[in-house]
């Protein structure tokens, strides 16, 4: 951690002190979240057992699962959210009540967003299967949830407040780009799943043959297809396909873009650093020479690279902001549902970064772990990331085909 | 490795609350109507249902009337006709079972919506497949996927029109979704079998003609 700092991305510095310590308090958090997660896991498969339920009840998939935190946040965003109403009415004559409206919109978005349907799976598993920093996942989680606000304004200030459009036709606008969204969650998975998995297989084959996969090996392996990774990258701007080059390489890559400068100072022989270094590295003059290094995807242009993620998440509008609207444009308040609305969306936004920062957390302790082992640590971290694909994969498959239901748009 | 493991799972975790956790964003009272025949056999579930203010205005939105804010049972009709329409894919919400007998339900019949005091209410019958006598009927109202939060009216939620004197009405209803839901967890972990599945929701009306 003694490497020259140029340029501080302090999101990633606080994050790998944080990581590289990790007390004993830290550990007993660790444990008590992963022993919450294996209820929940239980929980859920249990429920999924019991889908098939003796009523025959429609798509039986979910049910009120709302044990502990998660139901008390349930629970809490569904008084805001009756709140909101009453609220929107008291402001027809009282406008001190617009900041109680938005005051109780910040509460639900947060709290609201513990639910199904803001992104936090995609959002989250884009950052852990590609090599993304904590900033970016709160950047992305920002822009995914104003946009989710956005277009929910859109649809009903165009269909409602313009055109005057009924709630079915409106519902009926919904649906497809709901439909729309799924498929693009799938087709996102699909394709971060092809490249991962991609990267997963050579990682696969890499530990085959090399077995111990030790600086020597992993240059060689570098140094084996260098230039057609490069040249591959060049030609494709988006995110997977400059990720393709980097799962690929795994660590051997690293060490083949900055061999030099970690000559220099000397770090080369660290593994377990060699990724920070990346970090704080800032090659101004050779940043289009190299492939995906998240210091220089923050630059310009760089955040295109975030825009599938964000595209697939937010042109699904929350049911609740649009319901909201809606009421506000009949209380002849339409600019309070606006404001209201966009509030929600900042409030949705933090509860996703909070989330999408522990993923990428997360992610940053696997690889500190498996770094400081041999090849089947970086097998492990291709894994990881493949398996993250493969989720965001499953989860728009499965939105798609009704098996798992988010927040469904019910047009009766 | 072990801690990997541990981070991977508070992972899946975060994850998974994206698929388990639903929530509602429309709210109905229910009252219901149980009819029966001359001959003491039960032929339908008559419901009342009345929404929340927000899904009103926004079922209500761009339906052209005569008077602003009077909607007519006439101008609701096409509304009326849609919300039976769609409901029939999630099965009416409605679940009954004589004496332990899952019960099937025809199309709706009689149905229309009034709007009062800002609020829809629908009015609905479902006709029984087969109208049947039962010593104990189990009837339930509630959305599997808790996108519709239903609960049972304060006042008189289920009645009996034209039953037997001696059938009496047992009423389990949980103080809101939560506490519903908080019973699932625990029940469920317990007894280990889906026997009382339904017992979950407790909106459950139990109808018993010794």
């Amino acid at each position: 951690m003694s490497g020259p700092k140029t340029d501080l991305d302090t999101m990633t510095n606080l994050n790998t002190m944080a990581d590289r310590s990790l007390p004993a308090g830290a550990k007993a958090a660790l444990l008590c979240v992963a022993a919450l997660a294996a209820l929940q896991f239980g929980d859920g498969l249990w429920h999924a057992a019991l889908a098939q339920n003796p009523f025959g009840g429609p798509r039986a998939a979910p049910e009120p699962q709302a044990g502990g935190v998660i139901g008390w946040l349930l629970a809490k965003q569904s008084e805001f959210y009756r709140a909101l109403s009453s609220t929107i009415r008291a402001a027809r004559h009282d406008g001190s009540a617009v900041w109680t409206l938005l005051g109780l919109s910040f509460a639900y978005g947060i709290f609201h967003a513990a639910g199904p349907g803001h992104g936090k799976a995609v959002i989250s598993s884009y950052l852990v299967a590609n090599e993304e920093t904590a900033r970016r996942g709160i950047v992305l989680s920002f822009a995914s949830a104003l946009a989710q606000a956005l277009v929910a304004v859109l649809i009903v200030g165009i269909g409602a407040w313009l055109l005057n459009v009924t709630a079915r036709t409106m519902c009926g606008t919904e649906r497809i780009i709901e439909i729309a969204s799924y498929g693009l969650i799938a087709a996102f998975g699909a394709r971060l799943a092809w490249v991962k998995g991609r990267g997963f297989a050579r990682a696969l084959q890499a530990g085959r043959n090399q077995p111990a996969a030790d600086l020597v090996p992993a240059m060689a392996v570098a140094a084996s297809e260098p230039v057609a990774a490069h040249t591959h990258q060049h030609g494709h701007l988006h995110a997977t396909t400059a990720h393709a080059g980097h799962a690929a390489h795994g660590h051997a890559h690293h060490r083949h873009d900055h061999g030099p400068h970690d000559h220099a100072h000397g770090h080369a022989h660290h593994p377990a650093h060699a990724h920070e270094h990346h970090h704080h590295h800032a090659h101004g003059d050779d940043c289009c020479a190299h492939g995906p290094d998240p210091q220089q995807l923050a630059g310009p242009g760089g955040w295109a690279r975030g825009l599938g993620a964000v595209l697939t998440v937010g042109i699904r509008p929350c049911s609740g902001a649009i319901l909201v609207l809606v009421f506000a444009l009949a209380q002849g308040l339409f600019w309070a549902g606006v404001a209201a609305t966009f509030v929600m969306g900042i409030g949705t936004a933090i509860t996703v970064a909070a989330i999408a920062v522990l993923a990428v957390s997360a992610k940053g302790v696997a690889r500190r772990l498996a770094g400081g082992r041999d090849g089947g640590g970086a097998l492990a971290l291709r894994g990881l990331e493949f398996a993250a694909a493969i989720l965001v994969l499953v989860l728009g498959v499965g939105l798609l085909s009704g098996y798992v239901a988010a927040e469904r748009v019910t047009c009766f | 490795m072990p801690r990997i493991l541990l981070w991977a799972v508070a992972l899946l975790t975060l994850l998974g609350i994206d698929r388990a956790a639903a929530h509602p964003h429309v709210w109905v009272k229910s009252a219901s109507e149980l009819v029966y025949a001359a001959d003491g056999t039960i032929t339908g579930v008559r419901h009342t249902w009345t929404f929340d203010d927000m899904f009103s205005a926004y079922a209500v939105q761009g339906i052209e009337t005569r008077t602003k804010g009077v909607y007519t049972r006439e101008e609701l009709a096409p509304l009326a006709q849609t919300n039976v329409d769609s409901l029939k894919e999630f099965a009416f919400f409605t679940f009954a079972k004589a004496d332990g007998r899952k019960q099937k339900f025809l199309e709706p019949i009689d149905y229309h919506l009034d709007y009062k005091d800002a609020a829809l209410v629908l009015h609905f019958t479902l006709p029984f497949k087969t109208p049947f006598k039962a010593r104990q009927l189990q009837l339930e109202i509630f959305d599997p996927s808790y996108f519709v939060d239903f609960q049972l009216q304060q006042k008189d939620p289920i009645t009996l029109v034209g039953a037997p004197a001696a059938c009496m009405t047992a009423i389990e209803r949980p103080t809101d979704g939560t506490a519903a839901a908080q019973k699932i967890g625990e029940a469920n972990f317990l007894d280990g079998s889906n026997t009382n599945f339904g017992a979950m929701f407790a909106n459950k009306i139990t109808v018993t003609c010794p």
